[in-house]
């Protein structure tokens, strides 16, 4: 075995802040240079994680079925939901636009409910399977996250814009709060993942040297 | 991160492990106040859940599901959620939630109607659905039954949300140009409008349904007359030309009107719902009840030209009734075609007549046979009808009532129906035979006779004359000219410087001379009477007896 020890193994701790490898025996857990705080794995990962996991998923509920804007055209109202909106651009032709917003909107979230979920999982139960694929969806998590914001900045937008009294109006609705709700706790999920805790399992003596670092 | 290889495994963290620990941290506040915030939306349109209802329309044209909206007084109160068709396939049904405050629309008696741009009867209605797509309008019940499935309205009702005011019933022999949303008019201002219209149930008549609204409906009393103002009401009666109209709209829309007469003691405000009689125009509404008709006929022996149905029928130059038909018949014994023409006459028109002549015959009016004697009666003492002119200009005629004493005496048969009245040649017909006699007459005169001894006077006085020209004018000259002559000699006889008047001067003169000397002389005489016997005494003063001078 000639893998180099992990940081864990050596009692050491690395400080996020300014990057000195700190002493994790020590009670206190406080960088000796910067005075940042330092944890060997994020405090409470996984409970947060799973708290806003769910608090985003209680959230995606009323995200999709409320309305999220309230078009006016020539005085007659018509409210429309996400959903609604992509099949209305999809029957009007416009097949990209409603692709874009329906993974935007709808696959996005629903992505990261599925693999935030299958990380918690694996995690919890100390599971050692496909390890490096799991880092990088969560990578892949990570990234895709603020493009679900898409839809909250275009209501906005087109909110602001669109304001020609009685000719047309265009009037958020509550469901986008509670759209951008969902972006923003999956996003705090996403945060509160430790990826280090996915290979904290017992793993193959091979990977050793691919221990992720952050 | 390499360092020198240590055998040892791993030793878990102990920080690690805390974590894993379970502990109830204060990061579950938030997905439980997500769960609160979530039942409380879902509490929240529980609450707000109105009743669903299902409204069965014959098109489903302008309903969209999840658009449409149900409207009340241009407030929302409900939404399409889907629209289907029926099983049978004959209609198409749309199901409506309704708002919790709109739950009075599920009353039985609810109505419900597409609000779409119509150009119709009074006007043109719901242009704003052009732009804003058509909605569904509803007008709450009075029932006290709900129900979950309701019928919707082909046209909107003319009639919503409560008005205030009163229906009346108004029954007519047919339609004319009526239609429902046909104005109704009080003093040509609209007042209301046809609701609705059916016909009467033995297929005789049509009763049709107005609203008028209050405070209008307090004109309506029992005893307004109702009559249809619908289009131009050109007249060319035996009166002349009249042309009536009501409002341009009832032209093209049609209209009724209504107005009370005058003289109207003890009127009370109709009842909502009453019946009254839809007259055919305001002159019939307006004139007086015309009560029970009296059907007559008359035979006529001449041309009728200008005679119509519907003319006019005077008794003593006061319209009683109107002629209802004129048929063509055939005289086997004369061989000729006379005309049957029946009248309807309306005694109660005679007004004070009528009654007096009733107490005073103490007739009663709905015996026939009374009737028909007292109308012989009249018959004897001479009551003919007769066709006149009415307008020289349209060559109307109308049917005249009248007593000519002078007329021939007539069987009347009492028994005959319908009672018949002779009748006598019209006044134009009377006219025509007088001028004939008067033309026969001035044939009859000896004219060519008196032509030709007229000539003969005519050709002597000429001659006279020219004699009288040829002879006696020269004649005439010639002394003309000697008078002319004589007077202008007498004229200068008598000229100032004529020596005839000079003459005459002197010979006035010596006649004064001569008249005083025989004065003096008998001055003289007088006083000396003897001289005369004596001759003048030689004392004598000689200027006595001298000429005196001038």
């Amino acid at each position: 075995m000639n893998r180099p020890p992990l940081a864990s193994e050596l009692k050491l701790v690395l400080c996020h802040a300014c990057g000195k490898a700190c002493d994790a025996s020590r009670p206190r857990h406080h960088c000796e240079r910067c005075g940042a705080p330092v944890h060997v794995r994020k405090t409470d990962s996984l409970t947060r994680t799973w708290a806003y996991l769910i608090a985003a998923l209680v959230f995606y509920v009323p995200a999709n079925l409320l309305p999220v804007m309230n078009t006016k055209m020539l005085g007659s109202g018509d409210d429309s939901t996400i959903m609604s909106g992509v099949i209305e651009f999809w029957s009007h032709g416009a097949w990209d636009i409603a692709l874009i917003i329906f993974i935007a909107s709808i696959a996005v979230p629903a992505t990261k409910f599925v693999a935030l979920a299958l990380l918690l999982i694996t995690v919890q139960r100390g599971s050692t399977w496909a390890q490096k694929e799991r880092s990088k969806l969560y990578r892949f998590v990570e990234l895709i996250g603020y493009w679900s914001m898409l839809d909250v900045i275009v209501v906005a937008l087109v909110a602001a814009l669109v304001k020609f009294q009685a000719l047309g109006d265009i009037e958020p609705r509550p469901g986008i709060l509670f759209f951008g709700l969902v972006v923003v706790f999956t996003m705090l999920a996403a945060m509160s993942f430790d990826p280090r805790m996915i290979w904290d399992s017992r793993q193959p003596e091979e990977r050793t040297d691919e221990v992720s670092s952050h | 991160m390499k360092s020198a290889a240590t055998e040892e495994p791993p030793v878990p963290d102990p920080s690690v492990v805390k974590t894993r620990r379970f502990n109830v941290s204060m990061v579950w506040i938030v997905p439980i106040v997500a769960v609160l915030v979530g039942i409380s939306l879902v509490v929240h349109n529980w609450l707000q859940q109105g009743p669903t209802i299902q409204i069965t329309f014959k098109t489903g044209e302008g309903l969209t599901a999840n658009k449409t909206e149900v409207k009340y007084r241009n407030v929302v109160i409900g939404h399409v959620t889907t629209v289907e068709l029926s099983a049978d396939q004959k209609s198409v049904t749309a199901t409506v939630n309704l708002t919790k405050q709109a739950e009075n629309f599920t009353r039985e008696d609810s109505t419900f109607w597409v609000v779409r741009a119509r150009i119709g009867a009074g006007g043109i209605s719901g242009i704003d659905t052009l732009l804003s797509g058509d909605f569904i309008g509803a007008d709450a019940g009075q029932s006290h039954t709900r129900a979950k499935s309701f019928t919707g309205l082909e046209m909107p009702p003319p009639i919503t949300y409560g008005e205030p005011g009163k229906r009346f019933t108004l029954r007519t022999s047919d339609l004319g140009s009526l239609g429902v949303g046909s104005p109704v008019y009080f003093r040509k201002i609209p007042v209301g409008q046809v609701v609705s219209y059916q016909l009467a149930e033995d297929g005789k008549g049509v009763n049709v349904e107005v609203f008028v609204q209050s405070p209008n409906d307090a004109f309506v009393t029992d005893n307004t007359r109702f009559w249809n103002a619908s289009g131009i009401d050109l007249e060319a009666g035996a009166n002349g030309f009249a042309v009536r109209t009501e409002a341009l709209s009832a032209l093209l829309v049609g209209g009724i009107a209504f107005r009370t007469p005058q003289y109207n003691p003890d009127d009370k405000v109709a009842v909502e719902d009453r019946v009254f009689e839809l007259f055919e125009d305001e002159k019939t509404a307006l004139s007086p009840p015309k009560g029970r008709p009296q059907y007559l006929a008359l035979r006529f022996d001449q041309s009728l030209r200008g005679l119509k149905v519907g003319a006019p029928v005077e008794f003593q130059g006061l319209e009683i009734g109107e002629v209802v038909s004129i048929n063509l018949d055939f005289d086997v014994e004369k061989r000729s075609f006379p005309l049957n023409v029946g009248i309807v006459i309306y005694p109660q028109r005679l007004g004070k007549a009528h009654t007096k002549l009733l107490q005073a015959l103490k007739h009663d009016p709905d015996d026939e046979q009374r009737a028909a004697q007292l109308l012989g009666m009249f018959i004897n003492n001479g009551l003919r009808a007769q066709a006149r002119s009415g307008n020289l200009l349209t060559g109307q005629l109308y049917v005249s009532l009248d007593f000519d004493p002078k007329a021939p005496k007539v069987e009347f048969d009492p028994t005959a129906r319908p009672i018949t009245i002779p009748t006598v040649p019209g006044s134009l017909e009377q006219l025509q035979e007088q001028f004939q006699a008067m033309v026969e007459r001035i044939n009859r005169l000896p004219i060519e006779r008196i032509a030709n001894n007229l000539d003969a006077n005519l050709v002597e006085l000429r001659k006279g004359l020219q004699q009288f020209n040829s002879r006696t004018l020269p004649g005439v000259q010639g002394t003309l000219q000697e008078v002319s002559k004589t007077l202008q000699s007498a004229n200068s006889t008598l000229a100032d410087d004529s020596p005839q008047r000079e003459q005459l001067t002197q010979t006035l003169d010596e006649l004064g001379r001569m008249s005083r000397s025989l004065r003096e002389l008998a001055d003289y005489l007088g006083r000396n009477p003897e001289s005369l016997l004596r001759g003048r005494p030689k004392d004598a003063p000689a200027d006595t007896l001298t000429p005196s001078r001038n």
